[in-house]
């Protein structure tokens, strides 16, 4: 009892310190549970985000925009490849991590159970979904868990074209015709809120929060990030000639940062439950690629399999006749 | 005689940071490879983890494919956010 005290005390004494955790050190067990469920349900995110963007790869507008697309999405395949290597280091099981995605039971980022409509979707996710992942993410480069922070080095530098290439899309289409513009602001009213309510539940609400940031995983509150992604989001709104989504946003002289309206919570509740638009399509995309897949798979390993058994008779016979 | 193994060494110099390669020792197996990486690679407090990975367990790419594994990364300039036209007065982007 005492020994698992001073462990713990020690551990939080290094988290304090500032000297970050790696995967053989002792960590509390709560400690390795909360990351592999908080970094696999990053990896799925990025997996699963590939879906509404991989929906318009056919019908970009042209091949500059295809290029683009198609290296975004390949971007997010490899973060979430990333991601599960990170909870790999924590004893996760990359198989056992896929089952609890595809079975429903593991949850992924609610954004992309939102539906891409038009092609200015793809503007708006890259711009407002990929910007406020990138603010979450900023913050992640230092958690104190050091295979997590290093996979968020990584990913934030290349995070950085995603949403650029989301507002040139805005910015094209805010500057082009009447309808391409009306189409801008269609996607701008229906991201904004679900932007928004990607940084999770307000901090009164969030159950995990303070012992995450007592363990330093994160560093800044859901609130925090989200006033920090409205600030910074309002200037790049008012360039583009579009309107925010939302009469009560107002500069606050005092507090120095804008007010913005009420969240609807019971939206965000019941998307988290599996009832928005897209829940059941985005699971049985990812059952089919996964089913589908199962006979590569498999090929892959009977054939590496055929190889070493080839390598080891040849080694066996040279032995023989030699 | 015939030669010890050879190994690679690894590492971390803080906590936070990657292993690193940093060189190879002969050994006869893992726990001399480690007690001698440490002698050898550890004197002046270079490191807090080692990692040691017997050589020919590492597969290395060839050389002589590195045009074809690496060039056709070189015209993707769509790939970095300075392919992306945006206003310099644009901030936070
Ligand atoms: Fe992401
Ligand atoms: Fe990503
Ligand atoms: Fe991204």
């Amino acid at each position: 009892m005492d020994n698992i005290k001073s462990l713990e005390e020690n551990f939080q004494a290094k988290v304090d310190a500032e000297i970050k955790i790696e995967a053989k050190d002792w960590m509390p067990e709560k400690y390795r549970k909360t990351l592999i469920r908080q970094i696999s349900q990053h990896a799925h995110s990025e997996i699963v985000g590939m879906l509404p963007e991989g929906n318009w790869i056919t019908r970009a507008p042209n091949l500059r925009r295809k290029v683009a697309l198609l290296a975004k999405v390949q971007d997010e395949a490899g973060h979430g490849l990333y991601l599960y290597s990170a909870a790999e280091t924590l004893g996760a099981e990359r198989d056992q991590l896929f089952q609890d995605l595809n079975s429903g039971k593991a949850k992924y980022s609610s954004i992309f159970n939102y539906p891409t409509l038009t092609w200015a979707d793809i503007g708006a996710v890259g711009w407002l979904v990929d910007g406020a992942a990138i603010m979450n993410q900023v913050m992640l480069t230092r958690t104190s868990y050091g295979p997590y922070a290093r996979a968020m080095v990584k990913i934030c530098k290349e995070e950085s074209f995603h949403q650029r290439q989301g507002y040139e899309i805005m910015l094209t289409l805010a500057k082009g015709t009447p309808e391409q513009k009306a189409m801008a602001q269609d996607a701008l009213n229906r991201w904004w809120w679900p932007s928004l309510m990607m940084f999770g539940p307000s901090d009164k609400e969030s159950t995990h929060s303070a012992q995450s940031m007592k363990w330093k995983i994160k560093r800044k509150s859901n609130d925090e990030l989200r006033q920090q992604f409205v600030d910074i989001s309002i200037p790049q709104a008012e360039f583009l000639g579009l309107t925010i989504p939302d009469k009560d946003l107002k500069w606050n002289e005092e507090r120095g940062h804008y007010d913005f309206g009420a969240i609807d919570w019971e939206e965000f509740w019941n998307v988290v439950k599996g009832n928005g638009i897209c829940n059941k399509a985005r699971l049985k995309a990812r059952n089919k690629a996964y089913n589908e897949g199962k006979w590569v798979r498999e090929a892959a390993m009977a054939y590496a399999e055929k190889q070493s058994y080839i390598k080891h008779n040849q080694m066996s016979s040279n032995k023989a006749t030699g | 005689m015939k030669n010890w193994p050879l190994w690679e060494v690894f590492i971390r110099s803080k906590n936070g940071l990657h292993h690193k390669h940093v060189g190879s020792l002969h050994a006869t197996d893992e726990e001399m490879a480690l007690q001698n990486a440490r002698d050898v690679y550890t004197r002046r407090s270079e490191g807090v983890s080692i990692w040691v990975v017997e050589s020919k367990h590492i597969t290395a790419s060839n050389p002589e494919e590195s045009g074809e594994l690496f060039e056709p990364a070189q015209d993707k300039v769509y790939r970095h956010p300075t392919f992306y036209e945006l206003p310099n007065e644009l901030e936070h982007i």
